[in-house]
């Protein structure tokens, strides 16, 4: 589904990427961790297509296509969703019309029919219940005023209307509360499929213990330094990063 | 510098004169006497330039440049009205075409005891003494614009809600501007006094047709007694080759509210004033207003919100989005006289400036007399937020979609403000269009 092959990207003249190499296949869940500033946002941000980004090197390619050469909505279009780490907040644009403009805008670019009305919110209301989010907050502006947790629950929320087949939840456990932790965990699972893969980035295990990966990546100084199964995670948890650091640096 | 050219002040104080040749005894009353005194005000004063501190940011170097023709009665047919019209079956409806009140095409609803309705000509006509009490209320001595309205009243309209009445239909007063033949000028003059314990709604609705210059000299004076409740709303969406000038001076009694919304659809060059007298206790006076220059449009909004007396509140908010080589100014007074104690006002003008050519020049100006208020204000220009439209665009909209649903969305705060819904639903339409064409 996902390839990537030797990815380099910088910002601002800084490179932060320094080739990246991965495989997701349908199905999959794959977690990247690693120490604050390896370049995991990054990572999730250029799959997203955050212009800011200049790719300087290597390929992406999404079923097939080459991702890089789409614009952040085509590729949302395609497929690919990112959970925020920082959801935007808009004032004046409540959520419920900015999904139906979304899922439309999708539906469009596919050659099909908008949804109606009634065929648009009985949809929503079947996925709010899903991720246990309450009707009001749809019919406030998007994410104004809301706590952390509402917000990433609405991450959690966007991504169950638009079925992307490849998510990437950037930190997404980032200033959650276990009970927040566990409800978008849910929310996550329920939308597992044989058919979709999703990409963790996160920095601490205790996401893994809810959403249970099927490969733990390690991305330090812009390259995966390290990959195994959801032992690694727990490892890691356990000795923190330091002897990642080291093994990487005895390497030179 | 051609001699051949009379610029336009020398001929309108020539116009006054030669029409006050022919009015023979109507010379003495009170009401000319007014109008006497205006056109020596104007004269003295004359048009202003940009040493003028209220003329800074605006110059009306373009306008007084071109000769009009006032007062020309237009030959508007059955199609063209209903090609401007926005139907609406429950508003009182009333045609003024280059300025002159036309009842024949005029849709008058409510009842002649809950809203006195008529030319202010006929009006004086019936009942000098009450056009009187209100007329020229106004102090025309700083503005040559509002002098020159005073010195050629005469159509316009005159509206008295008596006390205790509430007009559940709206009054909705379409100005057109028929600029088909040759360039056309108008200056009409509203007097609406609403009485104690009253309501009443209503709009000012302008438009151009043809493509001639048009110049609009407006003036409205809305007089509220206590207790009363005055929505007004000013809509323009006039030609690319419209100039338009207006007042609205507002006098609010005790324990009266006013809300007002000015909306600009279009025009070359628009200014807009609007003052607000609180002299009561327990008011409640809101502004709002919006604009969308293109082009080389020019529109500016001067506001006044003056509390003379204590325990009300004024509210305002201003938001605009310009584009091309536009230009935009807002100026914003607040006064709290020393007696106006616990005064509450708020003000914020917020806009979006869509290219490097574009200018907003925002002055907020507060002058507080009193020590126990609370004021804000607050004023901010800047660009689309990149990050939102990042946000949106991650999920599937494209571009363009997102930046009219977050141009849209801006404007929601101030559109939802509009309570008349045959207006609201205009406006929303004219925006959502303009807003698609990025």
């Amino acid at each position: 589904m996902l390839s990537i092959n030797e990815l380099r990207a910088s910002i601002e003249g800084k490179e932060i990427l320094k080739g990246i190499n991965l495989e997701v296949k349908p199905g999959e869940v794959h977690a990247i961790m690693g120490p604050n500033g390896s370049g995991k946002s990054t990572l999730a941000s250029v799959l997203a297509g955050r212009e800011e980004y200049e790719v300087t090197g290597g390929s992406v390619s999404f079923n097939g296509q080459d991702l890089l050469e789409l614009a952040a909505e085509e590729r949302a279009a395609e497929g690919v969703f990112l959970a925020f780490q920082y959801p935007v907040e808009i004032p004046g644009v409540t959520t419920i019309n900015f999904l139906k403009t979304a899922v439309n805008e999708i539906r469009k670019y596919k050659g099909e029919d908008p949804l109606d009305a009634a065929q648009f919110l009985k949809m929503v209301r079947e996925k709010a219940k899903l991720v246990r989010m309450n009707d009001s907050l749809l019919k406030r502006a998007l994410n104004e005023g809301f706590s952390g947790g509402e917000k990433k629950r609405n991450e959690i929320f966007q991504m169950a209307v638009l079925e992307p087949k490849l998510s990437i939840l950037d930190e997404t456990d980032s200033g959650l509360d276990i009970d927040a932790l566990r409800i978008v965990a849910e929310g996550v699972n329920s939308l597992r499929s044989p058919e979709r893969a999703s990409i963790v980035v996160t920095h601490y295990q205790r996401l893994l213990d809810y959403i249970v990966p099927d490969y733990v990546h390690v991305l330090y100084q812009g390259r995966i330094v390290k990959s195994g199964t959801k032992e690694l995670a727990m490892e890691l948890e356990v000795k923190g990063y330091d002897w990642i650091k080291e093994e990487v640096e005895a390497l030179g | 510098m051609s001699t051949e050219t009379i610029d336009l002040k020398t001929k309108l104080v020539a116009d006054f004169y030669a029409k006050e040749a022919v009015i023979n005894g109507e010379a003495t009353s009170d009401f000319h006497q007014k109008k006497r005194a205006a056109i020596s005000t104007f004269e003295e004063l004359g048009f202003p330039s940009r040493k003028d501190e209220e003329w800074k940011y605006s110059s009306v170097k373009d306008l007084v440049s071109a000769s009009y023709k006032f007062n020309e009665p237009g030959a508007l047919s059955a199609e063209d009205v209903a090609s401007l019209n926005i139907p609406d079956q429950n508003a009182n409806i009333l045609y003024f075409v280059n300025g002159r009140y036309h009842p024949e095409m005029s849709q008058l609803i409510s009842s002649s005891d809950k809203i006195v309705i008529s030319s202010l000509q006929e009006a004086y006509q019936k009942d000098p003494a009450m056009v009187n009490k209100y007329f020229g209320a106004v102090d025309s001595s700083g503005d040559a614009f509002t002098a020159l309205n005073t010195a050629f009243a005469a159509d316009g309209v005159f509206i008295h809600v008596p006390a205790n009445q509430v007009v559940e239909h709206p009054v909705i007063l379409r100005f057109i501007s028929d600029a088909r033949q040759e360039n056309v000028g108008s200056q009409p003059r509203n007097i609406v006094a609403v009485g104690q314990n009253a309501q009443v709604k209503f709009a000012e609705a302008f438009r151009t047709i043809g493509e001639q210059r048009s110049f609009t000299n407006v003036v409205t004076e809305i007089h509220m007694d206590q207790d009363s409740h005055v929505e007004y709303y000013k809509v323009q969406n006039e030609s690319n080759q419209a100039y338009h000038v207006g007042s609205t001076e507002v006098f609010m009694l005790d324990k009266s509210h006013f809300y007002a919304a000015t909306v600009t659809l279009n025009g070359e060059f628009v200014r807009n004033n609007l003052s607000i007298r609180i002299n009561g206790e327990h008011c409640e006076a809101h502004m709002y207003g919006l604009y969308f220059p293109d082009g080389t449009q020019h529109v500016d909004n001067h506001t006044v919100a003056d509390h003379m007396k204590p325990n009300s509140e004024s509210n305002e908010l201003y938001k605009g989005i310009l584009r091309d080589k536009s230009k935009g100014v807002f100026n914003g007074k607040i006064f709290v006289r020393p007696d106006a104690q616990k005064t509450n006002a708020f003000q914020s003008c917020k806009n979006i400036v869509l290219s490097n050519e574009a200018t907003m020049n925002t002055k907020p100006q507060l002058e507080i007399w009193a020590d126990d208020v609370k004021c804000t204000h607050g004023t901010t220009t800047g660009q689309i937020d990149e990050e939102a439209l990042f946000y949106m665009r991650s999920r599937g909209i494209s571009r363009p979609e997102a930046m009219s649903l977050l141009m849209y969305a801006f404007c929601a705060d101030v559109v939802s403000q509009i309570k008349i819904d045959s207006i609201r639903e205009y406006l929303e339409g004219v925006i959502a269009e303009k807003l698609t064409n990025n």
